[in-house]
């Protein structure tokens, strides 16, 4: 095996903005990103493509970038979260989230969003289906997966300029039945 | 974090640069990524040069022709499950190439490196510590198969979803050598030995795919049926690919069932025998699902029990040919991958 | 002067009905940095110099270490250095009675992943290619695989200390007239049971950064629940003054119990950053996670119960026998609980319980959400589903009649104060339509009953002190905005927006005004970490009384600023007024800037010690706890008869939460435990490899990675109904109790008697595999019992019971044997109720008085 890996350089455009950087021809996006990048808003679980957390968004389409190598990045559009929100302004799916409780530990957040992100680019009112099988190659251990779909119909609701909201029993205890004697 | 270690990266435009780099020692060749680079970063597939495809321009795409459909080897499992007109004339095919592990990973994986994807089993999809622990195995640098440990062979099983569907449809896969091309049944891609599971020479490159056309005018069904333990992610334990091509009379004029996962290549079961010449009906459903419980070889190197899952291929047989006979279906399989995104 | 009509201002308390912030539903306050990416994890975190550690861990299950050549590993590029485990020879554990790890292994090795070299290099890429050329030679020992190999294989010894041979910790405990119970019944029911153990598997996987300050101070970050733990091992470990390390807990990814102990790569992070004078970082693989574990034990269990025709219990006998893995952790408290709270839901007059935990050679066992309820929970409540047939009974009236009265003192010597379960079981019976559906429903669907309790923390520390768990200073100034120091970690359970909430609330501000410092031992005052469900009640303790010393200081001054009694002032909507007046009064910021004239700079600071409990026999110190939590849950399940293949379709949880303090951080809870424990129930294993014997000791993890360890997608979820019941606890802050690990308890026996339900198959184990349950199907359809579980119980010689009398029969809490116990003359009352006792107790101390 060889010891010493080639060195290379990429200028990155990374959520509309170009980071010029040297990194071993070896290291994939999610590596360059964190390491390299400073952006550490992607997060790693596996490094073999089992999780998502580590997804970010290659010309709009949804990527594990554990399992792609930054040299193949060169000349592509990269959305990270750090580009989610515009200025100071959450984007309506960050919004729905954090009001919801879809994020607890918040660790595998950041790839759900961009998962997320592009389905409601492609589709912008997901059925509950759609929603659940656009997120499913992303493992949460903290929130049993339903108030997310459910901030994902939020946001999508919000971006559409729909005034839906999640049912009061998200938010509150559903109405004990009355107490037998 | 779990990185690849160092290597030289070549992304030629040219095939001929591609296949010219596949002569030298220690070698490998990247599509999508999803398959290497995880057994690279476990380090039971180790190279010195890694060669990728993607930058040879004209390997993606669907054609939609009069004599089938043509698929470049490069093209997303994304975009073929995305394709309105694949999924109206193979609803089955779609079907095993949405089950596919997961949409980001869906994105980056080919249909090439999908049918060519590396056969599997614990004992060999684990880091080289982990291996180190047990001696390794036959597939990679031991000399026991940890499976069956008295056999000479290795019992890696096959992975692919896109395989078994891609056999029972017909379909062809056009490999390009140092000596030309040839175009070979997907049935005739695979061998049942765990380590040398292509019958692709290692320097050539499976460029295209075509499923034949003409199976709409036969009445030809087809269905894929995929047993796993969650609705996404996880690679198939079973995977049961049928197609039956009947007349106007309804009678079968050609059967085909394939299992995948129960076998280091996707394993043939004998229908036509059974099927020709007779419309599909529920005892004969009975008995080709007898012969696929028979057919199949699970072991204990994947996930559930072995034994249950060579009854559920009976099960699941079963289930796929009612589908395509219009019976009752009652196997409760996981929630998964029917949506489409 | 106050005007006649108004009245005194109402303390923002459990008491007052105008609340602002308790009990609505509000944005977490760490919510906007966990959606845009900007919450630092520890892995997040990088400094100039910094290096990297990876460690080189023993590819054997049991071995004595011959030889370590690290040569060739020092040759290789950016090596800076590789350390062995004689630099780190001071044992440590999360438990004082078993401290029994080192950082890196002396001498022997005793699991696969067990750490035996540490290598620094410049790159974590270099340090891997060298931790690769480490090389190391073992002499095997005998491979110890599971609890049967334990027991019938006392040497070689996995360990030098213990209760014998390879058995851990032995518990034999007996309360009240047991065998009389048995003679006094109706019906005694016998199961055998195995819980299979599985892990936490949380997606952040653990990492630590060490960065040295002077010569001998440090600091390091590290994604731990229990940062005030680490310290107390760091300083042990590394015999330099706790005074001197600084460890901050950062934001952790998933814990779950997973990140509770102190850990080998923490301590070898800290120390290699003092030796090299500079950053050192270590991050494990998704397998390294694996390998720390500490995860649920897996427990094989017979549990005997004698019942009476009307349902009613005599007396009950458990035997547990816990698998722990290759170290102690907090396996001796493991042990105990799987045994302690089984007297908390329903009313048991005798008790006996024996455990044992063996040592094998894989990753220890230690706290997974429940902490070692979960496995006799499941036992009890599919015992009591069989029983409720047996004695046709509903299952949920069978449960209702036998619920513990609230201000119970248990036959364990529990104090049970209130408990909601009974309006729990009203609703999920209720919501789920019980009465109409169970037992009536199609062949292949069926519905299933459990119920579980829970403590609000443990009433006794890791380590025996008599100062507070959980400490809360505020710092007030000018500014107008408040400071809150606490050391508990959040992990994503939110105890963040518990902390701000509870002070918000009493000062009467806004969240945004309120800023943290969490989890710096530091900065912080101690909070003992994120576990055992104690923040929110002790923690929040802590923080009401932090805040009502503020407020009372802020009052005295504002009062006589104005000159208005202080108990007439309101403190609310960031102001500071008159109850009769709202316009006459402060701007809060106003409102401090008069205290801090009045008293000179202000800080407050509130502590929380919990109540001591009743039981004073050996082993009584694990199960108490302030208060408990109660939940009862209905699953409904479609079953295919023909695969055994199963869906759940829907959940109804019902969780005495006492009071929500944030009803959506609340339900977030309860949808996390039924995900978790439907895990648990349906698929996660931690399973192991044990290689032919003949040809190797090897024993390995069956599959350590996130694809082959099942744990449930997005797919995989049912609907979830989720009941909040507000018992309104005495004991805990604003009421409340805890939810973060309570609800999963009821999951995994829901669902066995749902499928029992469904196609009248007991499945007497988790998971419940669709193999398992198609075998049951077979064996029915056969006449064969339809039941697939354990067969036996090993015979287990678990010593000489410590016989306890319980409240009922006169006991004093201490063991009969006790010397100083009062045999059936103590303070206990006839029924045994805390408010009895305490009174008892009362009559008792001023009887002392009047004596001396």
């Amino acid at each position: 095996m060889k010891a010493r890996s080639t060195t290379t350089t990429a200028v990155l455009k990374i959520n509309d903005e170009d980071h010029a950087v040297a990194f071993p021809v070896h290291h994939t996006l999610l590596e360059v990103l964190r390491e390299e990048c400073g952006l550490t808003g992607t997060k790693h679980g596996c490094e073999l493509g089992e999780c998502g957390a580590c997804a970010v968004l290659v010309d709009g389409e949804p990527v594990l970038s554990c399992l792609m190598l930054a040299a193949e990045a060169g000349d592509r559009n990269i959305e990270t979260i750090e580009g989610l929100q515009r200025n100071n302004d959450l984007h309506p799916l960050q919004t729905a989230f954090a009001d919801l409780g879809a994020t607890q530990c918040g660790y595998c957040i950041p790839g759900i969003l961009m998962l997320a992100k592009a389905l409601l680019e492609r589709e912008p009112d997901p059925s509950e289906g759609q929603i659940r099988e656009a997120l499913s190659g992303n493992l949460c251990r903290c929130t049993g997966y339903n108030r997310i779909v459910l901030a994902v119909q939020w946001a999508a609701a919000m971006a559409r300029g729909d005034d839906w909201r999640p049912p009061p029993e998200a938010f509150h205890s559903t109405s004990l039945p009355q107490a037998s004697a | 974090m779990l990185r690849l270690p160092p290597i030289d990266y070549r992304s030629p435009q040219r095939l001929e640069e591609v296949i010219a780099t596949l002569a030298s020692e220690n070698v490998r060749l990247v599509a999508g990524g999803t398959d290497l680079w995880p057994n690279m970063k476990r380090r039971h597939q180790l190279a010195d040069t890694v060669v990728s495809l993607m930058s040879v321009p004209g390997l993606r795409g669907i054609e939609h022709g009069k004599d089938g459909v043509k698929i470049g080897a490069l093209t997303s499992l994304a975009d073929i499950v995305r394709d309105d007109k694949m999924r109206a004339l193979w609803p089955a095919f779609t079907r095993a190439v949405a089950s596919i592990s997961s949409p980001p990973l869906r994105s980056m994986a080919t249909i090439g490196g999908n049918l060519c994807v590396d056969t599997r089993c614990t004992y060999y999809n684990q880091t080289e510590e982990w291996r180190r622990s047990i001696d390794y195995c036959l597939k990679e640098k031991g000399t026991i198969c940890w499976v069956a440990t008295k056999s000479p062979r290795c019992w890696a099983h096959s992975a692919s979803d896109s395989a078994p569907i891609l056999c029972a449809l017909d379909a062809q896969v056009k490999l390009i050598g140092p000596d030309g091309e040839r175009v070979i049944p997907v049935s005739a891609l695979f061998r049942d030995d765990g380590i040398d599971y292509l019958c692709k020479k290692s320097d050539e490159i499976l460029t295209e795919l075509l499923i034949p056309a003409g199976s709409d005018q036969d009445h030809c069904r087809s269905a894929f049926w995929k047993l796993r333990r969650r609705g996404s992610i996880d690679f198939a334990v079973l995977s049961v690919a049928a197609a039956v091509w009947t007349d106007t009379k309804n009678t079968v004029t050609r059967a085909t069932v394939y299992l995948g996962a129960v076998g280091s290549s996707p394993v043939s079961i004998d229908v036509e025998s059974l099927l020709v010449g007779q419309p599909l009906n529920e005892d004969l459903i009975k008995q080709v699902a007898q012969r696929a419980q028979k057919a199949a070889t699970p072991m204990d190197n994947t996930d559930f029990a072995a034994a249950w899952r060579g009854k559920m291929a009976n099960n699941y047989t079963h289930a796929a040919l009612n589908e395509i006979a219009g019976l009752p279906v009652r196997c409760a399989p996981p929630k998964h991958g029917l949506t489409v995104v | 002067m106050p005007k006649s009509d108004s009245k005194p201002a109402v303390k923002a308390s459990k008491d007052n009905p105008e609340l602002r912030l308790i009990g609505t539903p509000f944005r977490r306050v760490d919510g906007r940095t966990k959606v845009t990416g900007q919450l630092q994890f520890a892995d997040d975190l990088s400094f100039p110099r910094m290096v990297y550690v990876k460690l080189v861990r023993s590819t054997v299950p049991h071995a004595n270490i011959k030889n370590i050549d690290c040569s060739e590993a020092r040759k290789m590029p950016g090596v800076v250095d590789i350390m062995l485990g004689e630099e780190l020879p001071v044992p440590y554990g999360i438990l004082p009675v078993s401290r029994d790890e080192h950082a890196l292994a002396i001498n022997k090795v005793r699991f696969v992943g067990d750490p035996v070299a540490a290598v620094a290099a410049l790159t974590e890429d270099q340090a891997h290619e060298a931790a690769l050329a480490v090389k190391v030679k073992y002499e095997v020992l005998p491979t110890i695989d599971s609890i049967q190999t334990a027991l019938k294989t006392p040497e070689p010894r996995i360990h030098e200390y213990g209760d014998e041979g390879n058995l851990h910790k032995k518990v034999s405990l007996e309360f009240g007239a047991v065998d009389e119970g048995f003679e006094q019944a109706d019906v005694v029911l016998e199961d055998t049971v195995f819980f299979q153990g599985n892990t936490h598997l949380p997606i952040e996987q653990h990492a630590a950064v060490a960065v040295a300050e002077d010569e001998d101070r440090v600091t390091l970050y590290s994604s731990t629940q229990t940062p005030h733990y680490v310290h107390r091992a760091l300083a042990r470990v590394l015999q330099i003054p706790a005074s001197r390390i600084r460890v901050i807990a950062c934001s952790v990814g998933g814990g779950f119990g997973g990140k509770t102990d102190p850990f080998n790569h923490e301590i070898i992070v800290t120390k290699l950053a003092l030796k090299l004078g500079r950053p050192v970082k270590a991050t494990l693989t998704r397998e390294e996670v694996f390998y720390c574990h500490r995860g649920r034990h897996p427990v094989l269990m017979n549990l005997r119960t004698g019942f009476r025709k009307d349902g009613s219990m005599t007396a009950q006998h458990l035997r547990t026998a816990l698998d722990g893995g290759g170290y102690g952790s907090y396996g001796v408290a493991s042990t105990f609980y799987t045994g302690a709270l089984q007297t908390t839901t329903y009313t048991l007059p005798a008790y006996r319980f024996e455990a044992v935990r063996a040592f094998t050679n894989k990753p220890p066992c230690g706290p997974k959400r429940g902490h070692g309820t979960p496995q006799p929970r499941f036992a009890y409540e599919i015992h009591l589903d069989k029983a409720a047939e047996k004695l046709r009974i509903d299952p949920a009236e069978l449960r209702l009649r036998n619920l513990l009265p609230a201000n119970s003192v248990t036959a364990n010597w529990l104090e049970v104060g209130s408990t909601g379960l009974r309006q729990c079981i009203e609703a999920v019976v209720a919501g789920s339509g019980w009465k109409e559906r169970y037992g009536k429903l199609p062949e292949g669907r069926g519905l299933g009953l459990a119920c579980g309790a829970y403590m609000c923390g443990a009433g006794l520390p890791i380590y025996w002190n008599h100062m507070p768990q959980s400490g809360v200073q505020l710092k007030l100034d000018r500014s107008g905005g408040v400071a809150i120091f606490c050391g508990q970690a959040e992990v994503g359970q939110g105890s963040d927006s518990v902390l701000a909430a509870i002070v918000a609330e009493i000062l009467g501000i806004s969240l945004a005004d309120v800023r943290l410092c969490v989890a710096d031992t530091d900065l912080t005052p101690v909070d003992l970490g994120s576990y055992s469900s104690r923040v929110t009640l002790m923690m929040g303790q802590a923080a009401m009384q932090a805040a009502e010393r503020a407020r009372e200081l802020i009052a005295k001054a504002v009062g006589a600023q104005l000159e208005i009694p202080e108990n007439y002032l309101v403190f609310a909507d960031n102001r500071v007024f008159y109850s009769g007046d709202p316009d006459k009064g402060l701007s809060f910021s106003e409102a401090v800037i008069a205290a801090e004239a009045r008293f000179g700079t202000l800080g407050t600071t509130g502590s929380y010690t919990p109540p001591r409990a009743p039981g004073r026999y050996r082993g009584a110190g694990v199960g108490p706890s302030p208060t408990y939590s109660f939940t009862a849950a209905i699953l409904e399940v479609e079953v295919d008869p023909q695969t055994g293949l199963y869906n759940v379709d829907h959940v109804w949880l019902a969780h005495d939460i006492g009071r929500a303090i944030n009803p959506v951080l609340v339900l977030g809870q309860i949808e996390g435990s039924v995900y978790m424990g439907l895990g648990e129930a349906i698929m996660e294993e931690q399973e192991f490899r044990r290689l032919p014997k003949r040809l190797s000791p090897s024993l390995v993890h069956k599959m350590p990675s996130l694809l082959e360890y099942k744990s449930p997608g997005f797919h995989d979820m049912p609907e979830i109904t989720s009941y909040l019941v507000e018992t309104d606890d005495e004991r805990g802050p604003f009421g409340a109790k805890e939810v973060g690990q309570g609800p999963l308890l009821p999951i995994m026996p829901a669902l066995a008697n749902a499928v029992y339900d469904a196609v009248g198959v007991r499945v007497d184990q988790v998971p419940i595999r669709p193999d398992l349950v198609l075998k049951g199907l077979q064996a029915k359809a056969k006449g064969k019992e339809a039941r697939v579980g354990p067969a036996n119980f090993p015979e287990i010689d678990f010593g000489d019971p410590v016989l306890v009398h319980t409240p009922e029969q006169g006991g004093d809490g201490r063991a009969v044997d006790d010397p100083k116990a009062k045999r059936r003359t103590g303070v206990g009352s006839s029924t045994g109720t805390m408010k009895e006792r305490d009174q008892a107790l009362k009559e008792k101390d001023s009887a002392a008085l009047t004596t001396n």
